[in-house]
């Protein structure tokens, strides 16, 4: 009884969560390698602050992360800048808007990163939760039990999607992109092979840009996320001890009444 | 109290006479820790302890983030947001009341489940059961309108959709949607309504839980066989019976501890495996997603609501002979209530005298059959409403119903049952021969 229906309902579980992702039709997404996945990932350091690069140089013509905090870059887990680059990046790169001044003045680290420029543009703060990569096999869901929910890959998929093709509707040039739901997305192709220099000297080719630019939207949508897989990691160790303390004990406390032998 | 009879609380000392003749707090405590209970239970019999962890799980863990939330349409995301970012622990908290309900219903559904099929819900139990059907109405009122709060798209597109089942009622239906949203849409006057009622509710669920909880103490606990624990005299009780503390306690924890693996693991590890990643996109009236689904643990019902279209041959006979009054949608909405409807009403609908499925040899057959068009029935509510998924969902439906309404009551007539043991106490030494009943 227990195990059959146990079998029935894990299974029920872990099929209908997938499914439940609904699975409209996406583009093909694929798996990226990303430091940070599986139990034990973390995220790089440097690719986080490699991805910053892009994003400021490139996603933030349009793009914003209202809702991350800029000293966030200087927290464990993150980018990890000094708390001095942090407030020079931010006084140098935004200006927000000051309701007490009545007017703009160089950003802080206290500020959050500025919205979006432009009006189509979506804030890319949490993009890395809000898209799922993968939804198979066969609409199950299951394949994010061990590649992950997929958002990073799909935000990298997108920026490497680019067929070249272009057409205009509506009035608009919309581009050719193998990994957006329909194949026709309203956004320029933002990235070319060397657009960003990189202190460290890594490849900048799209393909790694686009990559570097999808772990740090990935920090960007769960800036907690080492902590939270120490903590998951933790309390699954207590746990299991616990378990076997109890186990023990259960076993022993039972062991009179099934007349078994106590050792 | 009446039921099994056991040893009861005797204070001792001045100070425990002078509050027990006050106030029998610590007589009841101990009444209720030190229940007889039969002593073949097996693990199907731990939900129950899973269930209360949920509930303070939830509480508690709510409780918190409701410190930190904001129930304004304008700032609700960005609120969660802060708690995500800007609060000590937050996102660590706010991952295990997401998942807090998932673990609850989970179990909610083996514990429904089991009673099923251990006829758990039948005489003398049937208040016992209609009560935890309250529950798990109330559960399923409290994590619908929870799910609104973070106002993400599928918060609002999911308010829109279920809070319009109610529009479907024939001439009062829009006066009652209008009402329930505080307004013509899902809005602010919603929002906080859904917030206010998420807080109150858990507490009618603790009552309730309360209540579920002294009505099988009243009762007794069924068990995997059915038979009655026998209650003639204490001596012959003992037989049947240990006391709930330490032998329950102690199982029931192991179980709880190895549940809490999986789920913190979860947690930990992919916090939103169970989530909608729309849900991650802030609610917007203009902006309809392509395909809005509720949570998973809604899915059996919501395919049920969905499974009854304008061609099957029940709903254009029912809009025929009601004049058109019945339409698919409200034929649907009948139907969704209705299938958990015929749940509560089993203990009348099941005419067998065998308690429990062990000893009736067609009965699981229906049962297990049941359980698996559980299973499909939830995957074809996430799927879209279009064939073959609709056909499925149909199937899946008309079987629910038959199981309740045309399986149970044959079955009990015609089913010839298995030999049940005399005792619990010859059933547990049928499993540990060693078994001896044990000396005071």
């Amino acid at each position: 009884m227990f195990k059959k229906l146990g079998i029935i309902a894990v299974s029920a579980l872990t099929l209908s969560a997938g499914i439940a992702l609904g699975a409209p039709g996406g583009g093909k997404v694929k798996d990226v390698d990303f430091s940070f996945e599986g139990p034990f990932g973390t995220f790089d350091q440097n690719q986080l602050q490699r991805g910053l690069k892009v994003y400021t140089e490139v996603c933030a013509a349009c793009h914003g992360l209202k809702y991350v905090p800029l000293r966030t870059l200087a927290d464990e887990g993150g980018p990890q800048f000094t708390e001095d680059e942090v407030r020079a990046y931010a006084a140098e790169m935004y200006e927000v808007f000051d309701a007490e001044l009545d007017d703009f003045r160089p950003a802080k680290p206290s500020d959050n990163f500025p919205g979006s420029n432009l009006a189509g543009a979506p804030d890319l703060s949490v993009m890395a939760k809000a898209r799922a990569g993968f939804y198979g096999p066969y609409g199950t869901g299951m394949a994010q039990l061990f590649k992950g929910m997929g958002g990073a890959e799909y935000i990298s998929a997108i920026l490497t999607g680019y067929t070249g093709k272009e057409k205009e509707e509506a009035g608009a040039v919309i581009y050719e992109n193998v990994a957006f739901t329909g194949g026709w997305i309203a956004m320029a192709p933002p990235l070319s092979d060397g657009q960003v220099d990189f202190d460290d000297g890594s490849d900048n080719s799209v393909k790694y840009m686009a990559e570097d630019v999808s772990a740090f939207l990935m920090w960007t949508a769960e800036p907690k996320l080492m902590a939270r897989k120490k903590a998951g990691l933790t309390a699954v160790i207590i746990l299991t001890l616990l378990s076997v303390l109890l186990y023990l004990t259960n076993k022993r406390i039972w062991a009179p009444i099934k007349g078994k032998k106590t050792s | 109290m009446s039921g099994i009879p056991h040893d009861h609380y005797e204070p001792k000392t001045r100070g425990e006479k002078w509050l027990h003749s006050r106030l029998p707090i610590v007589g009841l405590l101990y009444d209720t820790l030190m229940i007889p209970t039969p002593k073949n239970l097996n693990w199907m019999w731990i939900w129950g302890i899973v269930l209360a962890f949920c509930l303070v799980l939830q509480i508690v863990t709510g409780v918190v983030l409701a410190m930190h939330y904001t129930p304004q349409i304008d700032l609700a995301f960005a609120s969660v947001e802060h708690i995500m970012r800007n609060v000590n622990g937050g996102q660590f908290i706010r991952y295990l009341h997401m998942n807090g309900a998932s673990l609850f219903f989970f179990a909610v559904y083996l514990h429904i489940f089991r009673g099923l099929y251990y006829g758990s819900y039948k005489a003398p139990r049937e208040i016992t059961w209609i009560v935890g059907m309250l529950i798990y109405l109330m559960m399923m009122g409290t994590a619908f309108m929870g799910y609104v709060l973070p106002w993400g798209q599928m918060s609002f597109w999911g308010a829109t959709v279920i809070t319009g089942l109610f529009g479907a009622i024939p001439f009062i239906g829009e006066s009652i949607q209008t009402w329930l949203l505080g307004g013509p849409a899902v809005d602010n006057a919603t929002l906080n309504r859904f917030f206010s009622l998420h807080y109150l509710l858990p507490f009618v669920i603790a009552a309730l839980v309360a209540v579920h909880i002294w009505a099988f103490h009243t009762t007794g606990n069924n068990n995997p066989t059915g038979v009655e624990v026998r209650r003639d005299s204490k001596a012959e009780a003992e037989k049947d019976t240990v006391p709930f503390w330490p032998y329950f306690v102690i199982k029931d924890l192991f179980a709880l501890a190895v549940i809490l693996i999986v789920f913190f693991a979860i947690v930990g590890f992919m916090p939103n495996y169970l989530g909608h990643p729309d849900n991650y996109i802030e609610a917007n009236p203009l902006v309809t997603p392509a395909n809005i689904v509720p949570e998973w643990y809604f899915l059996p019902f919501y395919a049920i609501l969905r499974a009854f279209t304008s061609d099957v041959w029940v709903v254009m006979f029912a809009s025929w002979i009601t004049g058109g009054i019945i339409d698919a949608k409200f034929f649907g909405v009948l139907a969704m209530f209705g299938a958990i409807a015929v749940l509560a009403l089993v203990p009348w609908l099941d005419t067998s005298r065998v308690r429990s499925g062990k000893y009736r040899p067609m009965f699981k057959w229906w049962f297990w059959l049941l359980a698996i068009d559980f299973v499909v029935l939830t995957w074809a509510g996430a799927q879209p409403a279009e064939p073959p998924y609709s056909t499925i969902s149909l199937i899946g439906s008309a079987y629910w119903f038959a199981y309740f309404l045309i399986i149970l009551p044959i079955l009990g007539v015609i089913e010839k049952p298995l030999a049940q043991p005399d005792t619990i106490e010859a059933d547990f030494n049928a499993h540990y021969p060693k078994a001896e009943t044990p000396a005071e």
